[in-house]
């Protein structure tokens, strides 16, 4: 510092250190070039261990080194690919250590929102690949919810459109809020929570998830892998209300029900009230008709069991007379007294038994005569062992 | 019972009394358990207001209902 009228740099006396010239570059650099968009293609993309991605952007004759810090890749959906065609936002500035120009990329977009794309495939692949984009997962939405949880922002337009259309369609049903943010970089974690909560809390009957509409950034939270898993976990049936008309969300995949509106999510969830009741009518008459059916058949049924019963009894009886007939004629046929009807006698001794042998006699024995119409006082004067004078009566 | 498993009940009875396979025991004492849920159902569809409450989560990690104030 010998010559103190020479301006730094003039003069070997006064020489840059390269630190200073690096720094003067970069100053210089960064305050003639505003933040702008570049475009590019990607070559030789590096995914650094601290969170750092480093690319260079190139077309036929050129090339400038890119940067985007970790905290910048998070607002960035995916990784562009190598060769891929994108546009760039970022500080042109110089990377002191290198002594070389350096683009620091704040935002990335790919033609035909290739990034979106990539990372929503991305995405979808490892859930499917987890079997939770599988249909047959999907439950059914409860037909009459009495307690309906949502999950959004508590200031949003979406659950003022819900509870208005809850509100209209059956003043009766609870809602349950439970606050998320539904946009920025803290959604899919806050999304994440509330979603927990639900399930852990447990006393709804099912939860309507979503947010108004609002451009692709703004919904991205609703393609988080996170969000996605944590709808999948959620113990009752889901609806996913993300107001958007063309595009399906992640979460619009994994959801039991996709509503295309947070209004069309609550008019699935909650069915009018006049209807309901109307129902309940309907079923109080088709309980009505059954059972009247089935006592005037009971009724039919009874009276055809009477008539049958009656007829079988008649039947019965005959069945006995009949037998009582035949079993008449054969004791009639096997009687005594008809014997006697044909004129043969028995003879019975003083105690009534009859005498039906020459040996059961003693002379002088008293006995009786029975006959056909009335009894003889007999004695005996004499017996005679030995065959009956003729077929017939002993006392013709 | 809730009320969805009410009205499912409900459902069944109705599918049930309309076949004519049940015996008449059956068919009355279905047709009683179904006015009985009727009832149940009607009452709480008669329920004026339904409460709109916002989940609140306390230190503690303990869930709580809070009025919404809507």
């Amino acid at each position: 510092m010998t010559q103190r009228d020479a301006a730094p740099g003039e003069s070997p006396e006064t020489a840059f250190p390269v630190a200073a010239l690096t720094q003067m570059a970069k100053e210089v650099i960064e305050g003639a070039f505003p933040p702008l968009w570049i475009r590019g293609e990607v070559s030789g993309f590096k995914s650094h261990g601290n969170g750092h991605w480093y690319f260079t952007l190139k077309d036929a004759s050129a090339s400038v080194s890119c940067v985007v810090w970790a905290r910048d890749t998070l607002r960035i959906p995916a990784p562009p690919d190598e060769g891929m065609q994108v546009m760039a936002q970022g500080q042109l500035s110089v990377y002191p250590a290198r002594g070389q120009m350096q683009f620091m990329v704040r935002a990335l977009e790919a033609e035909g929102e290739g990034l979106w794309r990539k990372a929503f495939e991305a995405t979808r692949a490892r859930l499917e690949k987890d079997g939770l984009l599988d249909p047959a997962r999907k439950r059914a939405i409860p037909r009459f919810p009495r307690r309906v949880a949502v999950v959004t922002s508590a200031d949003g337009a979406a659950l003022h459109d819900i509870l208005s259309v809850i509100a209209r369609r059956n003043p009766s049903v609870d809602v349950i809020v439970i606050p998320a943010a539904v946009q920025g970089e803290t959604a899919p974690a806050s999304l994440v929570a509330a979603l927990d909560r639900v399930a852990r809390w447990g006393a709804a009957d099912v939860v309507i998830v979503g947010r108004g509409g609002g451009s692709r950034e703004d919904l991205w939270a609703f393609n988080d892998e996170g969000v996605a898993r944590a709808i999948a976990a959620c113990p009752m049936p889901t609806i996913s209300a993300v107001g958007h008309e063309v595009d399906v969300t992640i979460a619009d995949l994994v959801a039991d029900l996709r509503a295309a509106t947070p209004s069309a999510a609550a008019e699935a969830a909650v069915p009018v009230l006049e209807e309901l009741v109307e129902w309940l009518g309907a079923l109080r008459q088709s309980m009505r008709t059954g059972v009247q059916r089935r006592v005037v058949q009971a009724r039919r049924d009874l009276k055809r069991w009477a008539g049958d019963l009656s007829v079988r009894a008649g039947r019965s009886v005959e069945r006995r007379r009949a037998r009582v007939q035949q079993l008449a004629g054969r004791i009639d046929a096997l009687s005594p007294l008809n014997t006697l009807a044909r004129g043969y006698a028995v003879a019975r001794g003083a105690d009534g038994h009859a005498l039906g042998s020459a040996a059961a006699f003693t002379a002088g024995q008293a006995f009786v005569l029975v006959l056909r119409d009335g009894q003889v006082d007999a004695t005996v004067t004499a017996v005679r062992p030995g065959a009956p004078p003729s077929a017939g009566g002993a006392a013709r | 019972m809730s009320f969805e498993q009410d009205l499912a009940r409900l459902e069944q009875i109705a599918a049930a009394l309309d076949r004519a396979d049940l015996s008449l025991d059956e068919s009355l004492a279905l047709f009683e358990e179904g006015i009985k849920r009727l009832r149940d159902a009607s009452d709480a569809l008669a329920k004026a207001e339904g409460r709109v409450t916002t989940l609140v989560e306390q230190a503690n990690g303990a869930l709580e209902e809070r009025d919404a104030g809507n």
